[in-house]
């Protein structure tokens, strides 16, 4: 990990001569996550898989004549702390930055980009998100200089829901949400999506609890039962998701669980082999696809990294953005922007596009299911526990893509 | 807890208006030393982080009384100074973005107000868990409101709106920042006078002995509760100057992580004196944003810090500048010198092997790069070699010793 | 049926291992007057020692080892930090416990990272003890209240049954006096401090199992431990029980109430004053609200009754 080790702002002299000297074929790109707090693990797993490619990008020539240099800056998790950075960045000459910990975050710093944009133009910045989820970043709030490289919520939902309503044994479903806009918005859109998809089916529960407060699940477990739900979805990630899939197994819930999150880092650390076959997610990548594409990457991270390579999003951003300095021939962000938009590319989950109209990356999401490592469908586990995430289903992008009301706004070519 | 007064002892009027010009001027000339746009947001920030401190300690350093939820006013005021910007942007009220600070300052009062009736019924450690059980539910709670929070998104709004006052749109960093020093000068001031006030006086008096102040016919409650409303006005001021500043404002501000931080940097700074609180605020930020940028373990020595400064020097730094000066006034240094420049060369052996120490061990546990060697202040280290780590913990150790020892004989003598 | 039994059942149980984490910061509060707001980091200790020794030893092992470190570390803290401040008044004290809740964090970060840690489950704590109904009843969970119950009659055995717990108690609210009887109150308290921050490290031993043992584990469970601790009542260990057990029950039926208060409105023909507003404060449903109950009632108690429910010493 590259930690600016310059003090950030002190220098005058330092900033001058950064600015002016920017490397015509090297691309410096900021990454603003957190390196310090509770998410500082998880953060350190994204940007370690973002790495790995920036690696190959530049041994194989994947950005044309370009060179990709990532330099990390802590945001402590804090909004505040984003935005300043976001002008240190500014003044040491960065022209790209990267950021996913959060939405609330990723919405302040789009909303700073664009005003800085405006204000100085020939000095644009583009944001490239790499996983926050909120829907509203690629529509009320879209815009020109936001490429998001990871599915929303709303079109997570789409495909989770699909495959629910394929499913003539869910009849009661029961809603356990974060109490917060996205959990909100799960809860909503689930209800929405399964009424229009399934009529029959009856939610039997919508239950919202404060983020990261409840230390027991277990009275939530034994509403669940009462309620006679057979089938279980819940948005909530971290502990809030740890501690629920937990209970479940400690009361013996017969239920099938449908996440969003199970696949992430520490989560599997928690299941217990009686989730094995009763725990769905949904995710843009599993090791375990048809074909086991990507496997090369996976094993790779693992042996470097001793870690799991997860998400796939992060390993887009980079493979997108070095394809689209490649194209656009030049490092100016109006014209990569330009250049990224509408790219085709095949990744290891299949083709990918860039949607131009909201900068929403659209590709297939896959439902996995939480299974033994048999070597035959299951060939990598997380977290070496033994068990990994089998592919379901594969969802192509049409059925999960939503449309937008993005009007964007966008600069002279 | 030191028992100073916190006037300025016998100044006269000439030294009043010296150091009151002094304040002024170098909030003027700053940003001309610090130039970069992320040396401005971080000074910017400092001005909030200066009135905030100032209107902590009027509870803490004046009145005796800690509080452990006083972020809540803070955020408060910065989202009602968000909210006043948009509706000002829409054309609803007529508030130019210079008084948008007085929104957030009633805000905070009002809110003072109503916590106040509640927790100033207590004092002592029970008002301190008052604060901090409400802090809690508040910050718990604002999740649950997205229309007027924002929820995990946050609230964005623009700084750049009629009507506009001598052509100054307020767009670039250089007029917030002036205007930000503007309001801190007078909040500064304002403050101030409240020490000198009967209100202040008997908030002091409250502080020192509120069963006597009782005997003289005064209600200890009300001067209690008239504080915390002007606590909570000038907080808010605070938390709206930095939604000028961010055009932002998210959650996080209303968290205990904030208001542990003006704790700290306030501690830091000397809550026995005036301007602790700036001093703390100045020290605590550039701790937070400098050390953070060259290293992974700032909190770490935060925390240390913190705890050295409420151990040794309960007076924080202030306290320790105006001891070191008695201390030259007396004589002291003359007499001792040899002896202080030995204890000064251990104690810094000390603190540098001490931060080796820790820097090692950071990168050993948590470096992605996976090799050993690492750079420290430019000498290269290799953390694989444990003769290094033995002779690191022994410096540390026996320089620690000695440095012990040889203050307890200087206090001695 | 099920669900009342189960709740009670859940109940009680999440009520004990809160007490499991309080009992140890309300016996150093009524000592100190203090609040030790490291608590929650020494329990974070106890957890962490824990996995280290039961990764070597075992985790039977470890149920001993490692309270008692955690034991040590927190007398340590009381000799060489608390104990100079003594005189400084209760703020200084508070305010060196809260700055060491920032330096334990980064100490477990340091030598363990900050990735949540695998601290496994024995096997003989695995599996279910008996079924309700439908619902099985773990035996980690069993073992945890039975842990509380023993910790309970253990502390309240040597507090009242021998000579060093009176001598606690008498110092408890006659310091001076105790001393001019010749006891070494200083070490007396050390002895308490690290006795309390010992059963910390016992609550971190089995809630490192029961959560995730990784860095944030203290701030999790730091602020419902003081909510606990307070509305109980200082200086009193039944308080703590009493309080624990009812906030646990508490919220374990919260949860199923899914009414607010526009729907009380509504029942008694009310809800005119309300709906016209759509004030979202009133449609909260007080199962949204559960884990956030356990503050409203810090709230209340304090300003009712600020030595809590059975405490002996006024806050």
């Amino acid at each position: 990990m590259k930690l600016n080790r310059l003090a950030q702002y002190a220098l005058p002299l330092i900033t001058a001569l950064a600015a002016g000297g920017a490397n015509a074929d090297k691309v410096r790109v900021a990454v603003i996550d957190p390196s310090s707090g509770p998410f500082a693990a998880v953060a350190a797993n994204w940007y370690k898989s973002m790495l790995m490619q920036v690696d190959a990008v530049n041994a194989q020539k994947l950005a044309g004549e370009n060179t990709i240099e990532l330099v990390a800056f802590d945001n402590k998790g804090s909004a505040q702390e984003s935005q300043i950075l976001l002008r240190t960045v500014i003044d040491q000459g960065f022209r790209y930055v990267i950021q996913g910990g959060s939405s609330a975050i990723g919405a302040v710093l789009m909303d700073a980009v664009n005003k800085h944009n405006e204000r100085n133009q020939g000095k644009e910045i583009l944001l490239l998100n790499h996983s926050n989820a909120d829907p509203e970043l690629t529509n009320a709030k879209c815009s020109f200089w936001h490429f998001r490289f990871a599915p929303n919520s709303d079109m997570a939902t789409e495909a989770l829901t699909t495959e629910m309503a394929k499913n003539p044994a869910i009849k009661k479903v029961y809603i356990v949400s974060q109490n917060y806009p996205f959990g909100q918005a799960v809860s909503r859109s689930t209800r929405e999506y399964l009424k229009r998809k399934r009529a029959d089916i009856e939610i039997v529960g919508d239950d919202f609890h404060p983020i990261g407060q409840v230390k027991d699940f277990s009275p939530y477990i034994a509403k669940i039962k009462a309620s006679g739900a057979d089938t279980v979805t819940s948005g909530n990630w971290g502990p809030d998701l740890t501690l629920l899939l937990k209970a479940a197994s400690d009361a013996d819930l017969k239920v099938s669980f449908y996440t969003y999150f199970a696949n992430t880092y520490g989560v599997p650390l928690a299941l217990s082999p009686a989730s094995a076959g009763k725990l769905k997610n949904i995710a843009s990548f599993s090791p375990n696809n048809a074909g086991f594409n990507g496997k090369e990457f996976v094993e790779g991270f693992k042996g470097k990294y001793k870690e799991d390579f997860i998400l796939l999003p992060l390993y887009n951003t980079i493979a997108m953005f070095a394809e689209g300095l490649k194209r656009a021939k030049t490092i100016d962000p109006v014209k990569v922007a330009y250049a990224m938009e509408g790219i085709k590319m095949k990744t290891f989950s299949g083709e990918m596009e860039m949607r131009a109209a909201d900068h929403q990356m659209q590709a297939p999401l896959f439902i996995t299911s939480w299974a033994k490592v048999d070597g035959k469908s299951v060939r990598y586990d997380q977290n070496d526990t033994g068990y990994g995430w089998k592919v379901e289903q594969r969802i192509e992008p049409y059925v999960a893509s939503q449309p937008t009301s993005c009007q964007m706004a966008r600069p002279p070519r | 807890m030191p028992q100073e007064l916190t006037m300025k002892g016998s100044a006269t009027r000439m030294t009043m208006w010296l150091r009151w010009g002094l304040y002024g001027l170098v909030m003027v000339l700053a940003p001309m030393w610090f130039s970069g746009g992320g040396a401005i947001a971080v000074m910017s920030q400092m001005g909030s982080a200066i009135l905030f401190g100032l209107a902590f300690n009027i509870l803490l350093g004046q009145g005796g009384m800690l509080s452990f939820g006083h972020s809540v006013y803070y955020g408060l005021g910065c989202f009602f100074a968000v909210h006043a910007m948009n509706l000002a942007g829409k054309g609803f009220i007529w508030l130019p973005l210079p008084l948008v600070p007085l929104a957030g300052a009633l805000a905070g009062m009002v809110f003072g107000a109503l916590f106040g009736l509640i927790t100033t019924q207590r004092s002592g450690t029970a008002f301190a868990m008052l604060t901090f059980g409400l802090g809690e539910l508040v910050f718990l709670s604002a999740s649950m409101f997205p229309n007027f929070f924002g929820g995990e998104v946050g609230l964005t709004t623009t700084r750049v709106y009629a009507p506009q006052l001598l052509g100054l749109t307020f767009g670039p960093a250089i007029q917030v920042y002036y205007l930000i020093a503007l309001w801190v000068l007078v909040g500064t001031l304002a403050m101030y006078g409240l020490t000198l006030t009967p209100l202040g006086l008997l908030l002091n008096a409250v502080r020192d002995n509120a069963e006597r102040v009782a005997f003289i016919g005064y209600n200890a409650q009300r001067i209690r509760f008239a504080s915390l409303a002007l606590s909570g006005l000038f907080s808010g001021l605070a938390g709206a100057l930095a939604a000028i500043n961010f055009e932002s404002a998210t959650i996080e501000s209303l968290s205990a992580a904030q208001s542990g931080t003006v704790l700290v940097f306030t501690f830091i700074g000397g809550a026995g004196y005036f301007v602790g609180p700036i001093v703390g605020a100045i020290v605590g930020t550039m701790m937070t944003v400098l050390v953070s940028g060259i290293t992974m373990a700032w909190p770490l020595y935060l925390g240390l810090f913190f705890v050295l400064v409420v151990k040794f020097a309960p007076g924080g730094i202030v306290g320790m500048l105006i001891d070191g000066w008695r201390y030259v006034q007396r004589g002291e240094v003359a007499r001792n010198w040899r002896v202080l420049v030995v204890i000064m060369g251990v104690g810094l052996t000390c603190a540098l092997s001490a931060v080796t120490f820790i820097e090692m061990t950071y990168h050993r546990t948590m470096d992605t790069t996976g090799d050993a060697s690492m750079v420290l202040a430019g000498i290269a280290i290799n953390t694989a070699s444990w003769i290094l780590w033995v002779a690191v913990i022994c410096v540390t150790a026996v320089t620690g010793a000695v440095t012990w020892n040889l203050s307890r004989l200087l206090k001695k003598t | 049926m099920e669900f009342v039994s189960i709740a009670i059942l859940n109940g009680v149980a999440y009520g004990l291992l809160l007490f499991l984490l309080s009992a140890g910061l309300t016996l150093t509060f009524s000592m100190m007057g203090v609040l030790n707001f490291a608590h929650a980091s020494f329990y974070m200790f106890g957890a962490y020692f824990a996995y280290a020794i039961s990764s070597t030893i075992g985790f039977w092992p470890a149920l001993v080892l490692s309270p008692l470190l955690v034991a040590v570390v927190g007398a340590g803290v009381e000799k060489f930090g608390l104990r100079s401040l003594h005189k400084h008044g209760h703020i200084s004290e508070l305010l060196l416990t809260y700055g060491l809740t920032y330096i334990m964090a980064e100490v477990v970060q340091m030598v363990w990272g900050r990735a949540p840690v695998p601290y496994a489950m024995p096997t003989q704590l695995q599996g279910s003890l008996f079924r309700i109904f439908t619902t099985t009843f773990p035996i980690f969970r069993a073992f945890m209240m039975l842990i509380a119950v023993l910790m309970l009659l253990g502390t309240y055995l040597v507090l009242t049954r021998t000579r060093v717990g009176l001598i606690i108690q008498a110092a408890l609210t006659h310091p001076e006096m105790v001393e001019s009887l010749g006891h070494n109150v200083p070490r007396i308290f050390m002895v308490v401090f690290g006795f309390g921050c010992g059963l910390a490290g016992l609550a971190g031993v089995l809630g490192g199992l029961a959560f995730a043992t990784e860095p944030a584990m203290a701030h999790m469970v730091g602020g419902i431990i003081f909510v606990v601790v307070v509305i109980g009542g200082l200086g009193s260990l039944r308080g703590a029980l009493l309080s624990s057990v009812m906030m646990g029950l508490i919220q374990s039926f919260a949860v199923a109430i899914d009414y607010s208060i526009a729907d009380l409105l509504r029942v008694l023909h009310l809800d005119y004053i309300a709906a016209p507003s759509g004030i979202a404060l009133l449609d909260i449903t007080v199962s949204q609200l559960a884990p956030v109950l356990p503050y409203l009632f810090l709230v209340v108690i304090l300003i009712a009754r600020p030595r809590g429910l059975f405490g002996t010493r006024d806050t």
